[in-house]
């Protein structure tokens, strides 16, 4: 294991009764860095990042976090790390402030009441701190789901489209915040994103995934380049709509 | 190996959000109470009704009453671990849950915890108004109550623990299990008639559920005024039993989730 490495993962299967939905999957992200797991619908991403959280078990393979085997050490390792979508909701009748509470009080943070109000100014919630999660635009619960992340700072941050149902204001605040935080903290980030110029800004390294397998990896510019292309939405679908891996 | 760690802090994290909703929601709270309350009075009523026309039931005028309100304490026992389960699901909550550092027997435990706060009000509500409505006190029965309630609520929560196992691994077209499944057994818990009263054959089916015991033993309090340890010994051997399977039936549905990616797909 390379000191280096935020995320180790290799010879990672796994099965679906006779469905492979991850498919001998190899790659390392590296730490303090963003890296972006790319792929089209289908390509495995959730199934890898939900392995990663320790939310699916795999069916074959290693999952090294931080240094550390996921599958033997993973409560010791989810402290260090968070996880953010807004596809995975927090109870729609509780408040901002209670919803934060509880996760904080998981993560047993101290100087709780603190924390919170310091994401929440950050995050531009402040003044929704009382407001049932359920009564929330997209966009307010998608920051919400990011502050939810970040209680703990995490040293692996794990994100799933995490500017969806942003303005493009927003979106710019929040990608700004995050490159903030992984200045601040050293962080790394692992983003799922359908969002090419967030990729391109946001991440160091791309991993291109297609049928649960990585099909190719690389700097966004060096992406382009290789495949002649003139920006990495072109080279998804060049890669998307290929035959064989390449 | 994963580490073995309580933390009462996390416990008591998955109770805060518990009692927030109960807190956000009155129609909750009064649906804990609203059905004892509505069993203790019709079969107060009954009550009154075979006072004279029962001798059975004129030698001891609560021993329907206590039933009903005992008989509760399981139900509730058994829904309370259900229900607090299934709204993590209705609400989509158990991905981001379980990527936190919280273990799933401390899930179990704050599962039992809400189960012991929401029988408290719904049974304490209905228990406090038979007083001065049939002037029963079920606190009369002292210290062999206690007994009975842990007994019964114990019972409740290894069927809970069942049901809401295979909620998960099932989804929620399982989830009208919680509402019937303690029904399955009630006939054979004796709660309102002896287990002698039950055919030769089920009656060793009856005996091996720890709520009959229960049961008999509260008849002999109200009848004999005397407290059979026997029956309660069994009871709480019984007991250990179906918590412990209860227990291990939650956690390997749990497992089993896991390695079928349920939990993140879990919702209505």
């Amino acid at each position: 294991m390379s000191q280096g490495n935020a995320i180790e993962v290799s010879g990672l299967y796994k099965y679906f009764d006779q469905f492979c939905a991850v498919n001998n999957l190899n790659f390392q992200a590296k730490r303090g860095v963003t890296t972006a797991l790319l792929g089209g619908n289908g390509a495995g991403k959730t199934t890898t990042i939900a392995m990663l959280l320790g939310l699916l078990t795999p069916s074959q393979g290693q999952i090294r976090i931080l240094g550390e085997d996921m599958l033997h050490h993973r409560y010791r390792l989810l402290h260090r790390m968070n996880f953010s979508s807004p596809y995975v909701d927090l109870p729609q009748r509780l408040t901002i402030r209670q919803n934060l509470t509880v996760y904080g009080h998981l993560y047993r943070l101290p100087k709780l009441k603190a924390r919170i109000e310091e994401l929440a100014m950050a995050l531009n919630l402040d003044t929704l701190l009382d407001k049932r999660y359920g009564q929330l635009s997209a966009g307010q619960k998608t920051r919400v789901s990011l502050a939810k992340s970040l209680l703990n700072e995490p040293e692996l941050l794990l994100m799933d489209e995490p500017t969806a149902s942003l303005d493009p204001d927003t979106a710019d605040s929040i990608r700004s915040y995050l490159e903030q935080y992984q200045q601040r903290t050293g962080a790394s980030i692992l983003l799922a994103s359908h969002n090419m110029t967030e990729v391109e800004r946001m991440a160091a390294e791309v991993i291109m995934m297609r049928k649960g397998q990585v099909v190719d990896t690389g700097t966004p510019a060096a992406l382009i380049t290789r495949y002649g292309r003139n920006n990495l939405e072109e080279v998804f679908i060049e890669i998307a709509r290929s035959k064989e891996p390449a | 190996m994963q580490d073995i760690h309580f933390s009462p802090r996390r416990i008591g994290a998955v109770t805060l959000r518990h009692l927030y909703l109960m807190r956000s929601s009155w129609p909750r709270v009064l649906e804990m109470v609203y059905w004892p309350t509505v069993q203790m009075i019709l079969w107060g009523f009954i009550t009154l009704f075979l006072q004279d026309n029962s001798s059975y039931i004129a030698q001891a005028s609560g021993v329907l009453l206590s039933g009903v309100l005992l008989w509760d304490v399981l139900f509730r026992g058994q829904l309370g671990i259900a229900l607090v389960f299934m709204e993590e699901m209705w609400s989509r909550n158990l991905g981001h849950l379980f990527v936190s550092p919280l273990r799933p027997y401390e899930m179990v435990a704050s599962l039992l915890f809400m189960s012991l706060i929401r029988t408290l009000i719904g049974i304490g509500g209905a228990t406090l108004i038979a007083i001065p409505l049939f002037q029963y006190n079920i606190y009369d029965m002292g210290l062999p109550l206690i007994a009975f309630f842990l007994n019964l609520i114990i019972m409740g929560w290894a069927i809970g623990l069942i049901v809401s196992g295979i909620v998960l691994r099932y989804g929620m077209g399982a989830e009208s299990i919680a509402w019937v499944s303690v029904f399955a057994i009630q006939p054979l818990c004796a709660i309102y008639y002896p287990v002698a009263t039950l055919p030769d054959w089920l009656q060793p089916v009856a005996l091996a559920l720890p709520a009959s015991h229960v049961f008999e033993g509260m008849r002999e309090l109200l009848l004999q005024h005397s407290f059979n340890t026997g029956h309660m010994v069994w009871a709480v051997l019984l007991n250990i039993l179906y918590l412990g399977i209860g227990i291990a039936v939650f956690l390997g549905y749990f497992q089993a989730a896991r390695r079928k990616g349920l939990l993140l797909q879990v919702g209505e």
